[in-house]
């Protein structure tokens, strides 16, 4: 067996359910969540660590998959946009999205929703600016953004509403 | 619920599955499946000496190798020329994988199948191939110059030449009303390349059922029947035996229209020939060098004009590079030479251009499709002449406009579907004067004096379209209305994120009196509708929109025709509210449109209560009739198309503030405001939406995007790192406002919206940080390290 092909065994923990798969070291954590758990939600844009399509929180914290090998985060905790909504509901920010046309071809989305689900966690009440600087990191060709940052205060909003931090779950108690 | 849909800012039913990550892209589908990569050319223009596969085939994981040899049939012919155009006397398409000659960085030599993407990859990597080099012919001005050439046997690179002609009024050519004018202008206007670049690249996924001998192909396209057919002609199969899915696209904006690229050929033949699934999903440095591009024009104009600015005259010769090959035959530029009118009447017109082979990526259509070119230069144009005449670039422009009392207005020119250029409805000195309120354009001056007080530079542009939308030939639409009381809707053309799923439930849910909820609509999947043409010159909502609006009246008809049979009343006093067919005034007098279903469909065997009713023993039908009658039809379904006799005509306005930095250059938009109309709106909500997709990328390509060749016809700056597309921060707030002229060409009133964004972007930009520079903006895009030299060069 070459070193592209021996199999290291990762096992994580990801959007709360203890997942594992053997991969070559040179498996992009975008790929494990996609291809070998079936976690297709997580996109894949440049590949280049540019478009933030991959987004996802490693930790709580944003990072892009793309730029990460799945060996190296073995033993962490993962939250995917699949692990967002809470029982069947989905959470301020994936309702924000929705209400405020926030999405068209929605290929970057689950980009911006990490993101922003982490963004919000740490910065309830952001004004203008932050929200702005919070998305600017992230491509979107659909949109023009203006939606987006809608979004992201009306996620702000229906969170202060509901009292309920989307941040929580994979927060870094 | 409310039934009265049409209008109203419904929200859209895609989001569910797209906000949860339940959407399914092309590279979602197909776990397992084989996975294709492509060797692609290195060199820009050279010569296929050898390859040699032997390295690879130690690939642990590798299932097959193939070069254009192995290609069998029509599969080793070139690819299809989709529009042949006479004026195209030269049109050249690529082989699947190079046959001898490569002629653009990119370009599919080698095809490789292995267990998964690393491995194909890993094999890739291993097969050499020898190349003799041949001379690249980069630049569209270069090419012209026929020195060498890109392709042997077409003498001095062009494809195609046409000249479009219109005389004036007075039976006066273009070249002498200008010279016959009080004033004259001439100059150059250059726009650069850029590209579509949806955030998803293409893909392919193909799966052969041999036992059926049937191909399934799922492709991230924005034409499935299309496709369908190639893949059918190109693998001799019967077309019954193929069914072709776009799933959820990631975004389209033009170069998924383009069909059949290799891949889309290639994977269907793969997994036939190996009996296994097959995906190949493009990666962004694949998507840069080997999908297409669009944009780069060099025009040049002459106008005459009187002391109004009245044009008299206007001569335009535009060089188009198409690149290496020419499927989308010339549709961009025969789209500049006539949509470059905009909302004017010119006094003569003429237009010539030629399309160049140059040894670069191929050009088809980008969102605008032409249209930004040619607004670039009409509206520089027009603004020379108000610069010319020490007038309000406005009022020339109002000077010019088509008056909204002579609509239907031929412009005399051959639009791009092959019809008379003939404008439908519009109204320009409304939305003029709507713009101008918006942006504040009369105080702007006391605005900029302020600015200018404080040493701040601030300009102010403007820009005017007309784009045409909806083009034919035909759109279909399906409806069927199931005995649960359900409302399937299909259409053949594809989605990309325009919320088609929304708005043709908005349709059908109005038109059938209906609660959306039970409306669920497919688009793009031919085993629901076969016959399409596409997603593309804004014309879903025109096409498929009226053809789903037809389809639910004959529903609608055929069951009120029943309702009446059962209730015992006359249709014609029957209406369906919230699904329940009844007689106006008498709710009680009432059938569920699931009942009427039911009984659209005389059955033998029942399979549920509901349906017992249509059963032969049941004494709903009348014994002494035929249980389907005459002309009649089992079912509650209808199918309807809509095929217009041209285009219809959206047009809009906008204007920019912007900001540049004395020291800097950097230029900052202050504001952006546009005036759109788009006939009747179905969804605000997702209307607003497309424009500032549009502007967006119309701002990019202003400021920030250009493909960037050198002289050996390497792509610089293939990835995200260096072709700059804007980030949210780059994007000024877009404010809108609408008008709503409808069109009298189809029963819905709408016109196309999709498009519209980006169209007049640059020659807004252009045009305000003139105004902001005093220096002529002549070429686009333009940064800040460009305004900077352009400082030094007028100030030395
Ligand atoms: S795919 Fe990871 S940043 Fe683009
Ligand atoms: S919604 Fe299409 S890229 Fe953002």
């Amino acid at each position: 067996m070459s070193e592209e092909t021996t199999r290291h065994l990762v096992t994580l923990v990801v959007n709360g359910v203890v997942r594992e798969a053997a991969v070559p070291a040179r498996r992009l954590l975008s790929d494990f969540l996609r291809h070998d758990l079936g976690l297709t939600g997580t996109h894949v844009g440049c590949e280049h660590g540019v478009c933030g399509a991959c987004t996802v929180l490693l930790d709580g914290e944003p990072v892009r998959s793309c730029l990460t090998f799945a060996v190296t985060v073995d033993g962490h905790e993962i939250t995917t946009v699949e692990g967002l909504a809470r029982d069947g509901e989905p959470s301020p920010v994936q309702r924000a999205f929705t209400e405020c046309h926030g999405l068209q071809c929605g290929f970057c989305t689950p980009g911006f929703l990490c993101t922003v689900t982490a963004f919000l966690r740490d910065n309830p009440a952001p004004t203008e600016e932050e929200a702005l600087e919070a998305v600017s990191g992230n491509l979107c060709r659909c949109t023009g953004y203006q939606n987006i940052i809608k979004a992201v205060h009306r996620a702000a909003e229906i969170q202060a509403e509901t009292q309920v931090r989307p941040g929580d779950r994979e927060g870094r108690a | 619920m409310t039934t009265k849909l049409f209008g109203e800012p419904v929200q859209r039913r895609e989001d569910a599955r797209l906000v949860t990550g339940q959407g399914r892209y092309l590279d979602d589908l197909g776990p397992g499946a084989l996975a294709a990569a492509f060797v692609r050319s290195p060199h820009a223009h050279a010569r296929i000496k050898d390859i040699d596969v032997s390295a690879a085939l130690d690939v642990e994981g590798l299932v097959a190798v193939y070069t254009w040899e192995d290609l069998p049939g029509a599969l080793a012919e070139p690819l299809p020329l989709l529009i042949p155009h006479p004026a195209l006397t030269h049109g050249r398409t690529a082989y699947p994988l190079a046959k001898d000659i490569v002629r653009h960085v990119g370009e599919p030599v080698v095809m490789v199948v292995a267990a998964d993407r690393y491995l194909a990859e890993d094999a890739c990597a291993l097969i050499e191939v020898e190349y003799e080099f041949l001379k690249p012919v980069v630049g569209v001005e270069e090419a012209a110059q026929g020195v060498h050439l890109v392709h042997e046997d077409v003498p001095g690179n062009v494809g195609a030449h046409l000249v479009q002609e219109v005389p004036s009024r007075e039976g006066r050519s273009a070249a002498e009303a200008i010279d016959a004018a009080p004033n004259r202008l001439e100059f150059r206007l250059d726009i650069e390349r850029s590209a579509s670049m949806p955030l998803e690249g293409r893909g392919v996924y193909a799966r052969w059922d041999a036992d059926d001998g049937s191909l399934r192909v799922y492709s991230s396209t924005q034409t499935s029947t299309s496709v369908r057919m190639a893949v059918a002609a190109k693998l001799g199969l019967p077309l019954p035996k193929v069914e072709v899915i776009a799933p959820d696209v990631g975004g389209g904006f033009g170069v998924k229209i383009v069909h059949p690229w290799p891949e889309e050929i290639l994977v269907p033949w793969a997994a036939r020939t190996l009996g296994r699934e097959v995906k190949w999903t493009e990666d962004r440095r694949e998507h840069f060098v080997s999908s297409a591009h669009e944009r780069a024009q060099v025009q040049h104009v002459r106008v005459g004009f009187d002391d109004e600015g009245h044009v008299l005259g206007l001569d335009v010769t535009i060089l188009h590079d198409h690149g290496a090959y020419t499927p989308y035959g010339i549709i961009v530029p025969i789209i500049t030479s006539t949509q470059l009118l905009g909302p004017y009447k010119i006094g003569a017109y003429r237009v010539e251009f030629s399309s160049i082979y140059t040894n670069t990526v191929q050009v088809t259509p980008y969102r605008g499709a032409g249209r930004p070119q040619g607004v670039f230069c009409m509206e520089r144009t027009l603004d020379r002449v108000a610069a010319y005449l020490g007038k309000d670039r406005t009022e020339v422009r109002a000077a010019n406009f088509i008056g909204p009392d002579e609509f239907p207005y031929d412009q005399g020119l051959i639009f791009q579907d092959g019809r008379p250029l003939v404008y439908d409805s519009g109204n320009y000195p409304e939305s003029l004067r709507m713009l101008k309120e918006l942006i504040g354009w009369d105080s702007f001056p006391e605005m900029k004096a302020r600015a200018a007080a404080e040493g701040r530079r601030i300009g102010i542009g403007i820009g005017c379209y007309v784009e045409g939308t909806g083009v034919g030939p035909y759109e279909g639409g399906h409806v069927q209305v199931t005995s649960d009381g359900r409302v399937h809707v299909s259409t053949g053309l594809t989605s990309q994120g325009q919320g088609h799923e929304t708005v043709f439930a908005q349709i059908a849910a109005t038109e059938l009196g209906v609660p959306i909820e039970r409306v669920s609509v497919v688009t793009g999947d031919t085993r629901r509708f076969g016959y399409a043409v596409g997603t593309f010159a804004s014309r879903a909502a025109v096409m498929s929109g009226n053809a789903i609006a037809l389809a639910c009246r004959k529903v609608r008809e055929k069951a009120l025709r029943i309702a009446a049979d059962a209730l015992e009343a006359d249709p014609r006093d029957l209406e369906i509210t919230d699904g329940i067919v009844h007689v106006a005034g008498t709710p009680s007098a009432s059938i569920p449109l699931a009942t009427v279903a039911v009984l659209s469909n005389p059955l033998r065997y029942a399979f549920d209560e509901e349906t017992k009713r249509a059963t032969q023993f049941s004494g709903t039908s009348a014994p002494d009739r035929p249980p389907v009658d005459e002309g009649e039809e089992p079912g509650l379904e209808g199918r309807d198309y809509y095929s217009p006799i041209r285009s219809t005509f959206a047009s809009g306005m906008h204007a920019a503030i912007v900001e540049t930095d004395p020291e800097t250059a950097e230029i900052t938009i202050l504001r952006y405001a546009v005036v759109h109309d788009c006939g009747k709106l179905i969804n605000p909500m997702i209307v607003e939406g497309q424009i500032h997709g549009g502007v967006a990328q119309g701002v990019g390509g202003a400021l920030y995007e250009k493909m960037v060749y050198d002289e050996h016809g390497q792509l610089l700056n293939a990835s995200f790192m260096d072709f700059l597309m804007p980030y949210a921060t780059e994007v000024p707030r877009i404010e809108t406002a609408h008008l709503e002229t409808p069109s009298p060409l189809n029963p819905l009133g709408v016109k196309g919206a999709g498009e519209a964004g980006v169209i007049p972007v640059s020659a807004v930009i252009a045009s305000a940080i003139e105004d902001a520079e005093g220096i002529p903006i002549d070429r686009m895009p333009i940064s800040p390290s460009d305004l900077h030299t352009l400082r030094l060069r007028l100030a030395g």
